[in-house]
């Protein structure tokens, strides 16, 4: 249907570079949009994560003499992004006393994968109901089949008032040998 | 290379599209009036690019709709960059769409056998505004809000289905939730899938007819790459250049304060092109609304569509080229008026200074420590003193009182001032004022009121007035110590410093000499009751109280002159006595303050 004519080679130079102009001034055209959006779509890495504080869980009176883990709720103040929310329960925890009657704090959430562990009364251990990963009652991996790649996540505790039980909670990387603190 | 490129070719025949897409041949050459398909195009791949960007970050709901535009606009990363562009982009698109309509109708690309390519433009021209009218709304903020109630109040006036059909487009007998859900999935899936669809067959149709050479030639055919496409890209980066040019001059786009539908706006209007039509709705009055919203635009809008078949006619072209340039001028001049008489129109005015007002009093709460309260951001602006105080003052106390000679809102009421002007009352200046002889009995005090000859004014007037030098300082010093009782913020400062003083000027209150717990009671000093108590003066309990209640036995009681009582008569509700005590206080939110207390 249509006919090109046939280039001479002064207008194959002006034609690359005719090229050229256009690709560039399309490319810029284009880019611009683009560029502007990343600043959106890369921005959950310039925040912070809250945590790293103590928060006042139990009573020690609360807590089972016999050593068996007791749930608790985290409650604290949530910044989501424009809102900050007061007092929402933001994770769980799992408290025991050890034999040697020291406190011990585990993190509820599975380090695999993230689920919520459960306690399971008639084995005494923790259950990942996700992928059954499996953990002891101080945390520790049960069996060497379990999924996860670490322990449950311990928590620092302080004893404050001799009877309040004070948690130092954190989110940590899931799926990593090391425990490795959100920030 | 080559082998890759031929394998490829031949599992996808690339070689042919790009071809069929980059060889397309240009009649008489490339030309600068052949780019304003593409800059379409390309604006259109734009406000795709950029919304999807934009729809990460927005909510659509009632309470989080302007909250996310409010954080995309102020707290993320590029944000107001991104959100400029599609709103400038937006608008440019407008004047691309004109341009591009204009192009075809003069160089009669419409005629036969092109009728279908012009009547998906046209198609397309409509979803475009739709955009536009349905992005309008999605910040929520009052500016959005309000315009796109007109344009669905005007949807219902429609003949038969009327209320049906609001109904329908706003998701419910009300706006809410649904109504951004609808408009977001209107605005972001069904008109651009829409828009995309036409825009298919458009191009397909455009490539089928070939382009519409501008006569005379004036050169030998060419292939669309590369002259034409540099043509068009750099026409492209021209618009994205003169976007970004008003995306830096207004820092992103506008956002008002959030949507409320108990706060009037005044301010209301659509967005400049569609002005014309808000203005013509102008002359149909009560009753007549169909013709101007729905009959003429539409018979107008018809006889654009069907210019291709006017033009079979012998006359048919002159006769649409002056049909496009009535309608050009017929929209500049509504344009025009709308303008103009908004510029002459006072109460348009107001509504622009007070919208922008309050655009800049929630970007200062949105900011505060506590952050937005989840019921959303337009609670912030009910709450703040700031806003609400000078409001309730015009309409409740502006009647007898004034501040700083006006009605707090800067307007000037019509009944003469017959109370006291409550600027900065119970500050030291506004007290050493009370306590001038030649002061008391003006307006600005107690000279609009009974009290004008009562036994205060009497003592100001002729006990201070021959008061000796000794008790001149003593009386600054139970100014200064009266006035630290109300614990104003703006003197928060000078009353810690001015501690002792205080303390003095106490002593010296209650004391024999100064006489006024003769009347008024002050701490322990207990007076006759027949005077307001000084305790806690011009504190935010104290004017709280008296505002309640004037005719109290602490206050004026059966001495009280006009003054209601706004909280035991139920004038006012407690929150808004609030307002009103805290605005003339003073106490407000300032940026920085609750991070001082939290330091504290």
């Amino acid at each position: 249907m249509e006919s090109i004519p046939q280039e001479t080679p002064k207008d194959s130079r002006r034609g690359f570079f005719t090229k050229l102009a256009a690709i560039l001034a399309g490319a810029a055209a284009g880019a611009i949009p683009m560029i502007a959006g990343l600043g959106i779509v890369f921005d959950p890495l310039r925040r912070r994560a809250g945590g790293g504080s103590f928060f006042r869980v139990a009573q020690l009176g609360g807590l089972p003499e016999d050593g068996v883990p007791r749930r608790f709720t985290i409650t604290a103040d949530q910044v989501d992004a424009w809102n900050k929310y007061l007092n929402v329960p933001v994770g769980s925890v799992y408290l025991r006393r050890t034999p040697g009657n020291r406190i011990e704090a585990l993190h509820a959430t599975c380090p695999h994968a993230g689920c919520f562990i459960d306690y399971k009364s008639s084995t005494n251990s923790f259950l990942c109901p996700c992928h059954d990963s499996v953990f002891k009652l101080d945390g520790s991996l049960g069996s060497t089949a379990s999924p996860s790649p670490r322990g449950m996540d311990s928590l620092e505790v302080e004893i404050r008032n001799e009877q309040e039980v004070w948690v130092k909670f954190q989110n940590f990387e899931p799926g990593k040998a090391e425990k490795v603190a959100v920030v | 290379m080559n082998g890759l490129l031929a394998w490829l070719d031949q599992r996808t025949g690339y070689k042919k599209i790009i071809h069929e897409a980059l060889f397309e041949n240009v009649p008489g050459g490339s030309r600068w009036r052949y780019v304003w398909g593409s800059t379409l195009t390309f604006t259109l791949v734009v406000q795709f690019i950029t919304g999807i960007f934009l729809w990460m970050a927005y909510n659509p709901s009632s309470q989080t709709a302007w909250e996310s535009v409010y954080y995309i606009q102020y707290e993320m990363t590029g944000g107001w960059l991104l959100r400029g562009i599609h709103h400038f982009t937006a608008q440019a698109m407008i004047v691309l769409l004109v341009l591009h309509l204009m192009q075809v109708v003069i160089d009669g690309a419409y005629k036969a056998p092109r009728e279908f390519n012009f009547w998906f433009g046209f198609l397309l021209l409509l979803l475009v505004m739709g955009l536009s009218l349905t992005g309008y709304l999605l910040p929520w903020d009052q500016k959005g809000y309000w315009a796109t109630k007109v344009a669905t109040s005007i949807a219902a006036i429609t003949p038969v289905f009327g209320p049906e059909i609001q109904r329908l487009i706003i998701g419910g007998t009300d706006y809410g939730h649904h109504t951004l859900s609808r408009f977001f999935a209107l605005h972001a899936g069904v008109l651009p899938a829409g828009i995309v669809a036409l825009l298919v067959v458009h191009i397909y149709l455009f490539r089928r007819h070939g382009l519409t050479p501008k006569k005379p030639l004036r050169k030998p055919d060419e292939a669309f790459w590369p002259d034409q496409v540099l043509k068009d890209a750099v026409a492209c980066l021209a618009v994205m250049a003169a976007v970004l040019v008003l995306v830096l001059k207004y820092h992103g786009a506008p956002l008002g304060a959030p949507a409320d539908p108990s706060e009037p706006f005044s301010a209301a209007r659509p967005e400049w092109y569609y002005l014309f039509l808000f203005q013509l709705l102008k002359y149909f009055p009560g009753g007549s609304e169909l013709w101007g919203a729905i009959i003429i635009p539409g018979f107008v809008a018809l006889l654009v569509f069907l210019m291709p078949v006017f033009g079979r006619w012998k006359l048919g072209h002159r006769f649409n080229l002056g049909l496009l340039a009535g309608l050009m001028f017929a929209i500049g001049l509504l344009t025009y008026l709308a303008m103009a008489q908004d510029r002459a129109n006072p109460i348009y005015l107001a509504g622009v200074e007070n919208a922008r007002l309050q655009a800049e009093r929630i970007k200062v709460l949105a900011r505060a420590p506590d952050g937005i309260p989840v019921t959303g951001a337009a609670s912030l602006l009910r709450d703040d003193p700031f806003i609400q105080g000078p409001k309730l003052f015009a309409q409740n106390c502006a009647s007898c009182h004034r501040y700083d000679g006006h009605d707090g809102l800067g307007g000037i009421p019509k009944d003469p001032q017959s109370g006291a002007d409550l600027k900065g009352f119970g500050s030291r200046a506004w007290l050493s004022g009370f306590f001038d002889p030649e002061q008391i009995g003006t307006e600005k005090y107690f000279g609009g009121t009974e009290f004008a000859d009562g036994l205060m004014a009497e003592y100001v007037q002729e006990d201070i007035a021959s008061f000796p030098e000794a008790m001149k300082d003593e009386l600054a010093k139970v100014v200064i110590a009266l006035s630290a009782e109300a614990g104003l913020k703006a003197q928060r400062e000078q009353d810690a410093d001015d501690e002792e003083i205080i303390i003095e000027g106490r002593e010296l209150l209650a004391g024999f000499n100064m006489a006024c717990t003769d009347c008024h009671t002050f701490r322990e000093s207990e007076g006759d009751g027949s005077a307001p108590l000084l305790t806690g003066y011009a504190s935010r309990e104290w004017m709280m109280r008296i505002v309640s209640d004037p005719e109290h036995r602490d206050f004026y009681g059966d001495r009280n002159d006009r003054m209601p009582s706004y909280g035991t008569e139920e004038l006012l509700t407690a929150k808004e006595i609030g307002l009103i005590v805290d605005w003339l206080r003073g106490e407000w939110y300032e940026p920085g303050d609750g991070e001082e207390e939290a330091a504290d």
